[in-house]
């Protein structure tokens, strides 16, 4: 515990303004990975064991067609609409047949594509890690704000993941086809019932989803390396933001993440050998003081 | 069509799930790999990573035992037995390296065993050895007590690899020189939170502030091992406004945090010390590499630089389409032991080449002086080229590297020997 280190950041705008560009920076990229898997859940009610492969395959998808074309705004939306197909294929091939039945089946079917997953990018693209490597655009002298240092790639970042929530909860709210993905949240028999094809809203929510953590995964290209399987880890984190924010919460995957960052990024100043236990300690809190989440419902 | 269901998960059920899904993560499949059958052959068993993350560690391990084998069995084979491998993932769990290890000498009938793991794996392995009494070579685990501390010696087993303290004492000194000159003293580490970072970077710092006694550390980070982001490491050393930082991170780790600290201009700020930084795996995945980092070398087929480590490294590649890494050499001088040992035995029994190999010295290219020795005292190897240099982003990415002292290296480990009690 190194609570001087802590107290000293607080005090500083430097620090301040660093740590916090560093809590939104995780916290956004937690975001659009756990946003599509509370999108998911909130419509399908399936909890999707294989999100994580998404986030994954964005990143290929990304480092392949950076390779290919050096164009980076090309490499983000191969990653975000290839990731978007896999999941629109995904969902209509594999999941769509396991709707309804037992939830053991629903996690034996998505952990069996954990592992098919993993294996196809070994094959593609081989075991040993790789690295995007930073477009030159963002190599640049970070930027020095009150004394604090922030990269502008992670302003992009951070801005891109911000415009997705903006987009997702207004189109969510305000749009007839938000309208009907709600309704055919909260009651698809009455959806069905008035004409309108569910396994269309089905197939596109887990597609969207798909590309939201492909989009991630392609943002985290650059910065990350890329191994098969790296998609397990950041899984493991989307499921503290969404237990956190409450499954099915997009508001509620946002603020989980956001806090999720600041914990890791003051954390490591304060509490170095215990940043981890935080997170989880904090997942504790929450769950124990508001059992659904901090901006979820009761599910039937 | 319109389709209807209505999958209700209940909270519980989801957070059962979840926790299920976790316990599966961590069991992933394994296949064997078993090397083709000959006639009156000899089996080397080889637990090693052949999946995960340090996959490609694994699979340089054994390519390079393969590269080795072909040239013996082309020889004649161990006193005229061919070798035939067996080779089995442990997927880098030290229970599974154990199990393995066990079954491939029961079962398989393996009568000698080439522990290619990682440390936490090694540890495992050799107990195994030491309840069988199989001739063992441990490869790739560079965490000094395995054979420097008594408690764990056994007469069957020995290792090709690196001390994790040969390398402290020579980067250790290596720094300090660079410390002194350029007046660095705050200094920052930053390791992976497990065995091998932890007892590095310890040993690392002991000779540091040895040669540099006014060298303070005013901060240090430990990363999970596999961690994806570094975002908070990076910054936490930011604020701490070191002149210096050791790392001892290594594969994809360390160039995530590379790509990761690059953006913050991190390496322009302070004077980096990567001990892992100059093996092929880290400086051709490393798009974006700065210059001058300082780094121990691992492999690089320009230091030694001489004919035979060049001839040797460029074989690698022309045979499996990639550069060698500092598992590779270190699991290649097994097989070079194992051969001349059998020779100076004219036996391929396993007692009768564990006599041979202790203080056994061969020709090696990866010798500091052309030649590498299996000390007969704690049955670990020395004399490999050991140096630090600084790094350039293209080959040969270190241009130039400053050896190591083994006179200076057996003196100060005799020393540290002693501090431990292991003498």
């Amino acid at each position: 515990m190194d609570l001087d280190a802590l107290t000293g950041c607080l005090a500083s705008s430097a620090c301040l303004v660093t740590q916090t560009t560093s809590g939104f920076i995780i916290g956004m990229l937690l975001f659009l990975v756990a946003v599509g898997l509370t999108l998911i859940f909130g419509v399908l009610k399936v909890v999707n064991f294989s999100h994580g492969a998404f986030y994954m395959f964005g990143a290929y998808f990304a480092m392949t067609a950076y390779q290919l074309s050096g164009s980076f705004a090309l490499a983000m939306l191969c990653g975000a609409a290839g990731t978007a197909l896999l999941g629109l294929i995904f969902e209509r091939v594999f999941m769509s047949r396991v709707y309804g039945a037992d939830v053991l089946m629903q996690l034996l079917v998505c952990y069996a594509f954990v592992l098919i997953f993993d294996d196809v990018v070994r094959m593609i693209w081989g075991p040993e890690f790789k690295s995007m490597g930073m477009p030159a655009a963002f190599q640049v002298v970070p930027l020095f704000i009150a004394g604090g240092v922030v990269p502008p790639y992670y302003l992009l970042l951070i801005g891109v993941a911000l415009a997705a929530a903006m987009i997702l909860g207004l189109g969510l709210a305000r749009t007839r086809i938000g309208k009907v993905i709600r309704a055919a949240a909260h009651n698809p028999g009455m959806v069905s019932a008035l004409g309108i094809n569910t396994g269309l809203i089905y197939g596109g929510v887990f597609a969207l989803g798909g590309m939201l953590a492909g989009l991630a995964g392609a943002l985290a290209a650059p910065v990350r390396s890329l191994t098969p399987g790296m998609g397990f880890s950041v899984l493991i984190e989307s499921f503290i933001v969404t237990v956190i924010g409450g499954m099915g919460s997009i508001l509620g995957a946002l603020i989980g993440a956001i806090l999720i960052g600041m914990i890791r990024s003051f954390g490591s100043l304060g509490f170095p050998l215990f940043t981890e236990g935080l997170m989880y300690l904090f997942m504790v809190i929450v769950l124990v003081s508001r059992p659904t989440g901090l901006f979820g419902k009761e599910v039937a | 069509m319109t389709r209807t269901r209505k999958p209700g998960v209940s909270r519980r059920a989801t957070l059962a799930m979840m926790g299920a899904g976790a316990v599966s993560f961590a069991t992933p499949l394994g296949i064997p790999w078993v090397a083709r059958a000959q006639a009156k052959t000899i089996k080397i068993g080889m637990p090693t990573i052949l999946s995960g993350r340090v996959a490609q560690l694994g699979t340089s391990s054994r390519n390079a035992v393969m590269l080795e084998i072909e040239k013996v069995n082309g020889a004649g084979g161990l006193a005229g037995r061919q070798i035939e491998m067996v080779i089995r993932d442990s997927k880098g769990q030290p229970q599974e390296a154990a199990r393995v290890a066990r079954e491939l000498v029961n079962t398989d009938g393996c009568e000698i065993l080439i522990d290619a793991e990682a440390s936490s794996g090694a540890f495992a392995v050799h107990e195994v050895a030491r309840d069988l009494g199989v001739l063992c070579l441990h490869t790739n685990s560079e965490t000094s007590a395995l054979t420097a501390d008594p408690k764990q010696h056994i007469p069957n087993a020995f290792r090709t690899a690196r001390q994790g303290v040969h390398d402290s004492i020579v980067g250790g000194s290596y720094a300090a020189a660079i410390a002194k000159a350029k007046g660095l003293k705050k200094w920052a580490t930053c390791s992976p939170d497990y065995a091998y970072g932890r007892d590095t970077t310890g040993e690392y710092v002991t000779y540091l502030k040895r040669f540099a006694p006014d060298t303070e550390i005013i901060s240090e980070s430990w990363p999970k091992l596999f961690q994806p982001d570094y975002t908070e490491v990076v910054t936490k050393i930011l604020q701490a406004k070191p002149q210096a930082l050791y790392t001892c991170l290594w594969g994809g780790d360390l160039t995530s945090y590379i790509d990761q600290a690059n953006i913050y201009a991190l390496f322009s700020q302070m004077e980096v010390f990567a001990v892992n930084m100059a093996d092929y795996t880290a400086l051709t995945v490393v798009k974006n590499l700065p210059k001058g980092i300082h780094s121990g070398n691992r492999y690089i087929k320009t230091y030694p630089a001489t004919p035979e480590n060049a001839a040797w490294g460029d074989a690698y590649k022309a045979k499996f389409n990639e550069y060698p890494t500092n598992w590779s050499w270190e699991n290649a001088t097994a097989i070079m032991l194992l051969a001349e040992a059998s020779k100076k035995a004219n036996s391929a029994d396993g007692k009768k080449i564990a006599e041979a190999l202790r203080g056994l010295k061969i020709k090696s290219p990866f010798g500091a002086d052309g030649t590498v020795t299996m000390r007969a005292e704690d049955q670990t190897l020395v004399g490999y080229a050991i140096g630090w240099g600084t790094t350039i982003p293209q080959e040969p990415y270190v241009p130039q590297v400053q050896a190591g002292d083994w006179k200076t290296i057996f003196e100060l480990e005799a020393e540290w020997k002693k501090s431990k009690g292991y003498t």
